[in-house]
């Protein structure tokens, strides 16, 4: 076929001249160079993330060296700043939601694929997903003005009275119930991640392939043995893959975190005192500093903010890739 | 016999009930922040809420400034994200299905999908108003652009892929060129799925406000200059949520309300739409 297009003769003989074919051609090179421009555009915008970022953090990293990381100094009077204030805070309330919306997540899932009536499978599914859609400063409001002080009056004097006695962990739910915390912005995380890891791991579910659903309710199991023998073995990769594209949103949530937290530079041992985060570090300060030094050394730590979540996130999406590509092979 | 019987059933009902619980706990949480934010919101909403600039704490007011400044910056970032995601979408599904570049663009997209939004406005901030001096309407726009564009990629990429092959053989075999396949078939087709993608993408940014702290920075007054800086409504709701002044938590709760009722409406639209569209189930 190549061949007779590139033949004057045959073409003329197929009706079309050939130059409408050349500006055809042309048409097309313009339109695939124009697309890949953009895609490589998407490349540069993200090199140039990092790039800025570096250069940004470069002043902070010469004077500090990488005792930036292991610092727990921040004090803009002085100049003197440290890394890890933030660091265990976006970390500790990460984890914490984490804790709380994995099973959750996991129920909504088991519920969506197993237990719920078909015709309120899409309802239920997208209202579940709108958890997704509110903006974070709505999070950030409801949770500073509205949970925060019934978490003050109800939990966490019940945790401070009951396992905030237990030994060892006991450190971890003493001091006084401010409502604000750690605790509490790691609860408003959990919140705003359930839903993506709740469609993630239902996505994945759904992947089961029925005959193997069916063999295994043939053979007389129950709907809770079918999950844990059939349809979790089946689908670990994606939920790992969603647990931790979950994880990378929890770790760069901004606002909400930055409502609740309590924007505290010191570490405390307990659960329910003031921290701050990372992204809430930006948030309040960035358009205060005043030195350079002290912009330099946010801009540092948004630069570990970033490359924590990239990590992060690559690695859910590796496994969610992984998973695609099994499935359609 | 019967008791194990009696016990895995027992299990079973168990482990059933806990993800009944966990689905109400979702729901009832939505349900929750919905009717907390009519409850508090609905009282805000006046002629005044709507025709007003943000006031000083004590004086009466509105945020006709802040919504301006919000619809502005969103429908600027759409203007410029769509055709941009449009564009690598179509790369990604027409031109380079499998290619190694296709690859790279789509693993960082995806990742970009999901960055944190802060750090983004960092990033505009060292590139954009550092440079020029102050901030602007149009380094908070573009900050949206940029979290906007990824959203759109991923849509379109999907929506493109659905379309049958034998659609685009047909248009071929007619004698047209790629590029009119491209753009007079496959987006036809998949009009409404990409639609619905550039309805997501603007409820994602109509409520981003991290990006825009140090960018479009805020103004409490009435301003349409795109060079200084300007109000929007996430971080009007920021900066009075967190003040002690009762009027201005009002003011704040009303336009929560209105912000995610829009977000909101806009994600059920895209879902109906995307429903009924005839490639995706």
């Amino acid at each position: 076929m190549e061949a007779r297009l590139d033949d004057p003769a045959a073409v003329t003989a197929m009706g079309l001249a050939p130059r409408v074919m050349r500006r055809q051609r042309l048409g097309d090179a313009l339109f695939r160079g124009l697309t890949k421009a953009f895609a490589i555009g998407v490349l540069l915008l993200l090199g140039g993330v990092m790039v800025a970022l570096v250069n940004g953090a470069l002043p902070a990293f010469r004077k500090f060296g990488l005792g930036f990381l292991i610092s727990d100094a921040w004090n803009p009077v002085k100049d003197n700043f440290g890394a890890v204030p933030a660091m265990y805070g976006t970390v500790v309330t990460s984890v914490i939601a984490m804790v709380l919306a994995v099973p959750v997540a996991f129920g909504i899932a088991v519920f969506l694929t197993e237990l719920c009536p078909p015709v309120l499978r899409r309802p239920i599914g997208m209202m579940i997903e709108l958890l997704a859609a509110i903006p974070s400063i709505i999070y950030g409001v409801w949770g500073l003005l509205v949970v925060a002080p019934v978490l003050q009056t109800t939990l966490q004097p019940f945790l401070i009275d009951t396992l905030g006695n237990v030994p060892l962990i006991g450190d971890l739910f003493s001091g006084a119930p401010y409502g604000l915390g750690v605790l509490t912005a790691g609860m408003i995380l959990a919140v705003m991640v359930l839903p993506f890891i709740a469609a993630v791991i239902r996505d994945v579910f759904l992947t089961v392939p029925a005959m193997l659903r069916e063999s295994a309710y043939g053979m007389g199991a129950t709907t809770a043995e079918v999950v844990r023998a059939i349809v979790i073995p089946h689908s670990r990769v994606g939920i790992v893959g969603g647990v931790m594209l979950g994880l990378g949103r929890a770790l760069g949530e901004t606002m909400a975190v930055t409502f609740v937290i309590g924007n505290d530079h010191h570490i405390h041992a307990s659960l329910l005192a003031t921290g701050t985060s990372i992204a809430a570090t930006l948030a309040n300060e960035f358009t205060e500093a005043v030195s350079n030094i002290y912009t330099s050394s946010l801009i540092a730590l948004g630069l570990i903010l970033f490359v924590i979540t990239f990590v992060v996130l690559a690695g859910a999406n590796v496994l969610l890739w992984r998973l695609s590509a099994r499935e359609s092979t | 016999m019967i008791t194990i019987y009696v016990r895995r059933r027992a299990a079973n009902f168990a482990i059933l009930s806990l993800s009944l619980l966990a689905t109400a706990v979702g729901l009832l949480v939505l349900f929750l922040i919905l009717w907390t934010l009519l409850r508090h919101g609905l009282p805000a909403l006046s002629v005044a809420f709507f025709t007003e600039s943000t006031p000083a704490p004590g004086n009466a007011g509105g945020m006709i400034n802040a919504i301006y400044g919000s619809l502005v910056m969103t429908a600027v970032a759409t203007l410029v994200g769509t055709p941009i995601g449009v564009l690598t979408g179509t790369y990604l599904a027409e031109f380079a299905r499998g290619a190694r570049l296709a690859l790279v663009v789509r693993f960082i997209n995806d990742i970009l999908l999901s960055a944190p939004s802060i750090v983004i406005g960092v990033f505009v901030y060292g590139v954009m108003v550092a440079r020029m001096g102050h901030f602007s309407a149009w380094s908070g726009a573009a900050a949206l652009a940029i979290i906007f564009v990824p959203v759109v990629v991923r849509t379109t990429e999907n929506m493109l892929t659905l379309v049958p092959a034998s659609l685009r053989e047909a248009a071929v075999a007619m004698g047209a060129p790629q590029w009119k396949v491209i753009v007079m078939v496959v987006y036809r087709a998949a009009l409404q799925g990409m639609l619905t993608g550039v309805m997501l993408a603007v409820a994602r940014v109509a409520g981003e406000s991290a990006p825009l702290l140090f960018t479009a920075f805020g103004n409490q007054f009435w301003s349409t200059d795109m060079n200084g800086p300007m109000a929007n409504l996430p971080l009007v709701i920021f900066q009075f949520a967190l003040s002690p002044y009762a009027d201005w938590h009002l003011l704040a709760w009303g336009g929560a309300l209105i912000i995610t009722l829009a977000i909101l409406a806009l994600n059920v639209a895209a879902r109906l739409i995307a429903n009924r569209s005839s490639f995706s189930k």
